[in-house]
């Protein structure tokens, strides 16, 4: 039992300063004087001493973690911290079940961005500052928080770094120091965010929607304080901001900090799956522009153009923004947005799903299993870039394609008997698990989850949470192997 | 000198008083395949040699041979360097296994021992892309040389020309030696070498024609006949035209197999793999993984160079060029013997023992190469009496094609200001081509890359040569180069 408590006594610590991170929303309602202002002295109160009475009554079996406990680690606290963090809805919202308060908040975290909740404009400010706050702690990553900010986990650190940052290839060391890797990180996401949300006001948003929406954007989480989303502004220059910067937040951005600490654009031109990922998305804008033209959905070429690229740009990095109803669409749009939500976005970046480099990695064993066929003995190794991809690496993605179709297969077919219709069911596990927010259907755009009951609520909430960790580190847990002393 | 530029050059100027009419003392670091060829090359012209190896088995069968002195120890220990007799050697060679040996060797040689010439064999490229790390105050490298690649460049010129046995070239890849078998439909064969002179836009030389092994002098009324060995030189941009009367061409290359992927098969590869379809064989299946790592497009297949299921799996009769590459001369052998056989248009095997090259040249292996003789003659430049720029050695040493620097003036010099007939060659030698500044303003420096300031005038019998012109001389037979090093020399006094 040594190990559990050693885990609980950092999980205490990582409560404790996500509990800190309440000052902020707080200080928010303070300023606009807001309905929520009470909501969150309650919720300070209980997160703080929940976490500090777990670090201190575990005081004592303080040790540096080891490799399996970041598994361990890592789960519990994308688990418990969502209940922490619905706390000021749920006081604020007395009508709002725990169940639909615990989806919206692992929603936030995992940068999902898929809602229970309507008529957003009407909540107070902090509420929907909360919301966009936890999508942009969730998107770095919050263990990379407490990395950043408390060096003392040691040299559990980077194993946590590595059961929480999605990818199929880990070791890249920015910086000899762990410590010194998690603060770029939340430095370069945090300069950019500053960035957007310049960008936004300067767009025309007010303040406090420019950084909120920032926030949102470059988690890939998809919250908006408004429940038509981008709809509401209706401005093609608000769209091409945020565009653009879920573009950038979509790249590694392990990339993005080498090009910030070499000063220069060439970790871009390395980043072979960067430029896939781009070429992807725009190549899928142009095409599902010609298409809705083609099929008479909008008039002119350059509103069909305005609209498919949005929402595809939103789907496709995982964001779920929208500035019309794509369900309306006809079908391969909306289903082509979908598909890409699966793969587009990069490894390290913020966004969700199984990652374009896995999907490289993949076409490119498929081509090597058929040059093997022509050339037996040929040793063909699989190559990104001008990179080698260990064998144990490829068939980690083998691994990991195979466990992700089952979770998809299971999931939807749970929905399936709960009584959903097929649509609905299965674009709204692929949105969830890929943390990408609307489905389709009953879960589509134009509506929100909460139609949904609570046993399906639960269901989506573990697929976000398993999304959002790639799989692996959820399951690892609850093998027996796992628990053998 | 052709070799990528991977040289550096001593002061030559310096060295031709210095060692004006004495042997050389040479102290040989190192005593593999490239040192024990060395040694028994330079022996041969009358040198002191002095052989530093840490095996002693090696020393003792290299000691049995040649008449030389050996050192066993660590070569890139002060104390054994002074043993070898570093303190009044006049070059070292520093051709060990280890390029960081080598590399210390040359610093302590120029530290400690005052070694006027100091040459290293590097293999690693990352040593070679900074140039900087061998000046004097640094390393202290005069000449870096890499044998690997000296035969890579080599193959690939074979194999861009596949016509030719052999392309050498002189001034930096302005000018080229080829030699080529004339055959049965060439317009030439069968007609006098005058007819050469009529052919437009292919000013050309023939410096020497080997028929059935022995030399033959050409004259302006020789007649060629088919199955002649044809040495000529042009300048490199003409080669393709003079090739076109010498016999009908050869379908360019497409494809190229490599069996071994050693240093030279690794290299090769990654030279060709842009311009033509690569499969390389390698029989170890760790280096094949590391192969298939470092280049991009070749396929690599993890075999035996004497499988023959394999070479038939891997479409062997479709292959315009089959090199075997690999460590073992009877494996290279046998391979290409099979590869032959089984249809491949051109096979080049390389061969270590020059036993074997006699053995299997002109046979079924369309080209041996032997790889001491690829790279000997950077050596023997530098060892060479007279501004000696490059050397090649041909036919298995027997022959000798040099670039040598005419220095002085008319008075201090039996070249310049005269007229190439009225120059006295000594039998069998050719004044093949001439390289010359266009701009008269500077001198053309021994190590200088020719460029486009630079032109290649073929030698006529009423060509005059002048001073710095870079001279290109065929020798048939190489006891004569001497001869032909006394000619170029000029009174000490000039310098």
């Amino acid at each position: 039992m040594r190990r559990v408590t050693v885990v609980l006594n950092v999980l205490g610590l990582v409560i404790m300063v996500f509990g800190a991170t309440m000052f902020l929303p707080l200080a928010v309602a303070w300023i606009h004087r807001d309905a929520a202002l009470t909501a969150y002295d309650a919720a300070l109160v209980i997160t703080l001493s929940c976490g500090g009475l777990m670090w201190f009554v575990t005081l004592r079996s303080r040790s540096e973690l080891q490799v399996r406990d970041g598994f361990l680690l890592v789960t519990l606290v994308w688990s418990v911290i969502p209940a922490f963090a619905a706390l000021p809805l749920m006081f604020h919202l007395p009508g709002l079940s725990f169940t639909d308060a615990y989806f919206e908040c692992m929603a936030g975290l995992t940068t999902t961005g898929s809602t229970v909740l309507s008529g957003l404009d009407h909540l107070p400010p902090s509420i929907n500052f909360w919301r966009g706050m936890l999508q942009w702690l969730g998107g770095m990553g919050i263990i990379v928080l407490v990395v950043a900010v408390l060096p003392l986990l040691g040299v559990g650190g980077r194993q946590l770094y590595k059961a929480e940052t999605p990818g199929p290839m880990k070791d890249a060391k920015l910086t000899p120091r762990m410590t010194e890797t998690a603060k770029g990180l939340w430095l370069v996401y945090a300069g950019i965010t500053l960035a957007c949300a310049l960008s936004y006001w300067a767009a025309g948003m007010t303040l406090l929607d420019a950084v909120i929406h920032s926030f949102s954007t470059m988690s890939l989480g998809g919250f908006s304080s408004h429940d038509r989303s981008f709809g509401y502004y209706n401005s093609p220059l608000i769209e091409t901001v945020s565009s653009i910067f879920m573009l950038i937040a979509g790249v590694n951005f392990a990339t993005h900090f080498l090009a910030w600490r070499q000063r220069s654009p060439a970790p871009y031109r390395r980043d072979v799956e960067a430029s896939m990922f781009v070429l992807i998305v725009l190549a899928s804008c142009f095409m599902l522009a010609i298409y809705l033209k083609a099929r008479g959905v909008y008039p002119d070429f350059l509103t069909a153009l305005r609209y498919a690229s949005f929402n595809t740009v939103s789907i496709a990095t995982t964001t779920g923004y929208a500035n019309t109803d794509f369900n309306q669409w006809p079908a391969f749009a909306p289903l082509w947005m979908l598909f890409l939500c699966c793969f587009a976005s990069c490894s390290g970046s913020t966004g969700g799903g199984i990652k374009m480099v896995r999907g490289q990695l993949l076409f490119l064993q498929g081509l090597r299993e058929m040059v093997r066929l022509i050339h037996p003995q040929a040793q063909v190794p699989v190559k990104l870039g001008n990179q080698v991809v260990p064998n144990r690496i490829v068939f980690a993605v083998l691994a990991f394609m195979s466990l992700y179709g089952a979770s998809v297969t299971t999931l939807t077919f749970l929905l399936l008997a709960s009584g959903l219709d097929f649509v609905t069911a299965l674009s709204a596990v692929l949105a969830c698990i890929n943390n990408t927010g609307p489905g389709l259907n009953q879960v589509g755009p134009a509506t929100t989850y909460e139609s949904l009951n609570d046993f399906e609520t639960w269901l989506l909430s573990i697929a976000m949470l398993i999304g959002r960790l790639e799989l692996f580190t959820v399951f690892v847990v609850f093998t027996p192997a796992f628990w053998r002393k | 000198m052709p070799h990528n530029g991977f040289w550096l050059r001593a002061c030559k100027e310096h060295r031709i008083a210095l060692f004006e009419g004495t042997d050389l003392k040479i102290v040989i670091l190192g005593a593999g395949q490239v040192g024990s060829s060395v040694a028994e090359n330079l022996v041969s012209e009358a040198n002191d040699i002095t052989v530093v190896d840490i095996d002693p088995a090696r020393l003792r069968r290299l000691q049995d041979r040649l008449d030389l002195r050996t050192v066993r120890g660590n070569a890139a220990h002060p104390a054994i360097l002074a043993q070898a007799g570093a303190a009044d050697a006049d070059m070292i060679l520093g051709v060990t296994q280890s390029d960081e040996t080598n590399m210390v060797a040359c610093k302590l040689a120029a530290t400690m021992f005052n070694i006027p010439t100091k040459i290293a064999r590097i293999r690693s490229a990352d040593y070679l892309s900074h140039p900087e790390i061998f000046a004097p105050e640094n390393f202290a490298v005069d000449l870096a040389i890499c044998p690997e690649q000296v035969i890579t460049d080599y193959i690939v010129k074979l194999i861009e020309f596949p016509e030719s046995l052999q392309v050498l070239e002189f001034a930096g890849g302005k000018v080229s030696l080829v030699a080529v078998r004339a055959f049965h439909g060439g317009p030439l064969v069968g007609h006098e070498l005058q007819y050469l002179r009529r052919v437009p836009q292919t000013d050309t030389r023939v410096a020497a024609i080997f028929r059935h092994d022995s030399p033959i002098i050409p004259e302006g009324n020789t007649v060629v006949e088919a199955g002649d060995e044809v040495f000529f030189i042009a300048a490199t941009e003409d080669i393709r035209g003079v090739l076109r009367e010498l016999r009908r061409m050869d379908r360019p290359v497409k494809r190229v197999m490599i069996g071994g992927g050693g240093n030279i098969g690794r290299r090769l590869a990654g030279a060709l793999e842009n311009h033509y379809q690569v499969k390389i064989i390698e029989f170890n299946k760790t280096h094949a993984e590391l192969l298939s790592a470092e280049l991009n497009k070749s396929l690599v297949l993890a075999g035996d160079v004497t499988d023959e299921e394999l070479l038939e799996a891997e479409n062997i009769r479709e292959m315009d060029v089959y090199c075997a590459l690999t460590n073992d001369d009877e494996n290279n052998i046998m391979s290409s013997l099979l590869a032959k056989r089984m249809g491949v248009r051109k096979v080049i095997a390389l061969i270590n023992r020059s036993s074997y090259v006699d053995l299997v040249q002109s046979g079924q292996i369309d080209i041996a190469i032997s790889p001491a003789q690829a790279t000997i003659g950077t050596l023997l430049a530098q060892v060479r009496r007279g501004d000696c720029v490059a050397v090649h050695s041909l036919r298995r040493g027997a022959a000798e094609a040099l670039e040598l620097v005419a220095h002085g003036e008319p008075k201090s010099s039996k070249v310049v200001g005269r007229r190439v007939e009225e120059i006295n060659l000594p039998k069998g030698a050719t004044i093949g081509a001439i390289v010359r500044r266009r701009d008269r303003g500077g001198i053309m420096r021994g190590n200088g890359k020719p460029d486009d300031e630079h032109q290649v005038i073929i030698a006529h019998h009423d060509t005059v040569i002048e001073s710095d012109d870079h001279v290109i001389v065929f020798v048939v037979d190489k006891r004569t180069v001497p001869k032909v090093e006394k000619l170029f020399q000029v009174d000490i006094g000039f310098f």
